[in-house]
């Protein structure tokens, strides 16, 4: 066997001489490489984003909402009315062993007036626990306390969003704001928590107890559902199942009826978009992935067309001295440096446009090195591949035919 | 070139000299070509030796058997039958493998058609039996410069062969067989693409080499002139030897040379 150097320099010379044709081939991998990289990157970005948003949300949360229910035969649509009731979040939070916190939510939505500024937003109703199970504290001022709650106090705590609506920088905290007429203290405001997996801004909204909510703004005694804490991120699957159990047996359903309420966990949300995450990205990669076994078989082809027009130079070198082995190995050397080359040049293209695409569409990309190991690994592989049966054909050719060829 | 004419004046060919070791030993070769249903009978029982030092012509009609035998002494191709001792191996019995080592450091060949790569410099040429030897590229840059400089071309190294006259490219093809110091050079109709002053010139280089480095010459050729450069001639016909003798009245190139007209080489 000839010295590897000599190999790659020989290899180099061939492709050098053919230089148009030599791109054209590695196109083909180009394309295929920088799609499967952009496209993993965009899939990947998404999941990322999710991850994080379903991470600062507290992935030990459940949410317990009013289901679909019959009312003289007909069947109305999901949440538009409630029977959950402060009890059955007492009870969850006093019964289920799971369960670390259980508050109830209520909310609403009205116009929030300070001085001559106004801002629509919605207003939630929790209990003190808001910012344990939230993973969610104030930034400035305090939270309510239970006393606030039980004589339902009007105060409340402003998301970052409002606050800097209302008061353009000014401290909220102990301002007096007015909402549907009433005026109302704020005592805080949170920290900003950013957009939400769905791209909802979070930080838009006011904090008030829930009784407060209840009595004073909406006129009830339901709740709109009810926001439950697990002890641990584990035991939220066992926390939905022990508060599946107790309000189907606090709602007095028959084994044969369906929940009138529906458990929520959050975890299982963020795996349910994880999934259907990683499918689209796996659709899109194997598209790619297309591509790039294409771009493979545009290597085999020229390689082939190259072993035909290179016969007689074949010959020429197995009547000096080449064995078989020695034009096997230039011609998959060949086969595989158009292969790497066009990997290569492939990652790159590939990152320039996940960057471009996460600038200019304002998707988040994440370009992963498993992405570029892979699809390196594979272009290679796929020099190899195709590169093996002409290098084959090329170093079975007889010296004396292969230099009568015309 | 004045000495190697003196040279030549004054050592008799010396076809059968004993001092000189064997270089080839051929015995009772066949060569026997199917195609689909029919046998080709290409050779049949050719037995001869070549000694060191020597310079044969081969000449036949075509379909003689001489090229086949060309090929066979070249280990490009193996024989149906016989034994072919090559540097006292017996190249009938060697593998593929083996016989591109055979032809990498024992044989240099020289073709009609010049067969060098195109759009490759001559010392890049020259240098290909030297890579198919693993030899380093210093060593390799060097060598292929010498034997460049040995066929009067060693301010070319650089040109490529559309750039090379056909003479020319006929020494970078010369330069490039005895690159590796084979035991034999064979070359099959050297001069057929040349016209007649560079034809002289091949011929001359051809002499001047079994002279002064007593390189073992074969070449095949059908022009009874440039067989009479040799100092052999072996005539075949129909597979076989009819005549194998001592060239008598043997030209000289340089002198042939120095009475033709003044050379008008195109660069």
């Amino acid at each position: 066997m000839i010295l590897l150097l000599t190999i790659f320099r020989v290899a180099f010379k061939a492709l050098g001489r053919n230089k148009m044709r030599s791109i054209l081939t590695m196109l083909g991998i180009i394309i295929g490489v920088s799609a499967v990289i952009a496209m993993v990157s965009v899939g990947q970005g998404a999941q990322q984003t999710i991850s994080e948003a379903i991470a600062s949300a507290g992935s030990n949360m459940l949410f317990v909402m009013p289901g679909a229910w019959n009312s003289g035969g007909v069947r109305m649509a999901l949440g538009t009315t409630s029977h959950l009731q402060i009890d059955d979040c007492q009870a969850i939070e006093r019964e289920c062993p799971a369960v670390k916190y259980a508050s109830p939510v209520v909310r609403s939505s009205c116009s929030v007036v300070y001085g001559n500024q106004n801002w629509f937003t919605n207003v939630q109703g929790y209990d003190t626990h808001f910012p344990e199970i939230r993973l969610w504290d104030v930034d400035k001022g305090t939270f309510y306390t239970e006393q606030d709650v039980a004589t339902a106090q009007r105060v409340c705590i402003l998301g970052k969003t409002v606050a800097d609506n209302l008061f353009a920088g000014a401290d909220p905290v102990g301002q007096e704001i007015r909402m549907r007429n009433m005026p109302w203290r704020v005592i805080g405001v949170l920290k900003s928590k950013g957009q939400s997996g769905v791209g909802q801004d979070q930080d838009d909204t006011v904090i008030a107890p829930y009784t407060t909510v209840q009595k004073k703004m909406l006129g009830v005694t339901f709740i709109n559902s009810i926001m439950v804490s697990a002890i641990s991120q584990e035991a939220s699957s066992t926390a939905e199942t022990e508060i599946t159990e107790l309000l189907r047996q606090r709602h007095h359903i028959a084994r044969s009826e369906d929940d009138d309420f529906q458990v929520r966990n959050l975890a299982d949300m963020a795996e349910l978009a994880n999934n259907s995450n990683q499918v689209m990205t796996l659709l899109l990669a194997s598209i790619a992935f297309v591509s790039l076994i294409v771009g493979g078989i545009g290597v085999m082809n020229i390689m082939l067309v190259s072993v035909t027009e290179r016969t007689r130079e074949i010959g020429i070198r197995m009547a000096v001295g080449a064995t078989g082995g020695d034009v096997q190995f230039q011609f998959l050397t060949e086969a595989v440096v158009l292969a790497v080359f066009g990997g290569i040049l492939g990652i790159i293209i590939g990152m320039v446009t996940s960057k471009v695409i996460s600038d200019s569409l304002g998707w988040p990309t994440l370009v992963s090195t498993t992405a570029i190991g892979a699809a390196f690994t594979f272009a290679a592989a796929i020099g190899i591949a195709a590169g093996w049966y002409p290098a084959l054909k090329a170093s079975r050719l007889d010296p004396i035919e292969a230099l009568r060829y015309e | 070139m004045g000495q190697a004419q003196a040279l030549i004046n004054t050592s008799p060919p010396s076809g059968t000299d004993s001092n000189d070791g064997v270089v080839i030993k051929v015995e009772n070769l066949h060569k026997v070509y199917e195609m689909g249903d029919n046998k080709v009978h290409a050779l049949r029982g050719i037995s001869l030796e070549i000694h060191r030092g020597e310079f044969v012509a081969i000449m036949g009609a075509s379909g003689s058997g001489k090229s086949t035998f060309m090929n066979l002494l070249g280990c490009l191709d193996s024989p149906s039958d016989g034994t072919y001792l090559l540097d006292n191996t017996n190249v009938a019995l060697l593998s593929r493998i083996e016989l591109a080592r055979i032809r990498n450091e024992h044989v240099g060949f020289v073709f009609q058609g010049f067969n060098l790569l195109s759009r490759t410099s001559a010392l890049e040429n020259v240098e290909l039996p030297l890579i198919y030897a693993s030899m380093r590229a210093k060593e390799r840059h060097k060598r292929s410069h010498a034997a460049l400089e040995k066929v009067g071309l060693g301010d070319r190294i650089d040109h490529i062969p559309s750039q090379l006259s056909g003479g020319q490219q006929q020494r970078v093809a010369i330069a490039r067989a005895l690159v590796n110091h084979p035991s034999i050079l064979l070359a099959d109709e050297p001069t057929g693409n040349l016209d007649s002053r560079t034809s002289v010139e091949i011929m001359d280089i051809f002499q001047e080499l079994n002279e002064t480095e007593k390189l073992t010459l074969v070449i095949v050729t059908h022009e009874p002139d440039i067989a009479d450069y040799a100092k052999r001639i072996i005539h075949f016909r129909d597979g076989h030897i009819t005549r194998d003798q001592l060239v008598v009245n043997r030209r000289v190139a340089s002198e042939v040379l120095a009475s033709l007209p003044p050379a008008e080489e195109y660069q």
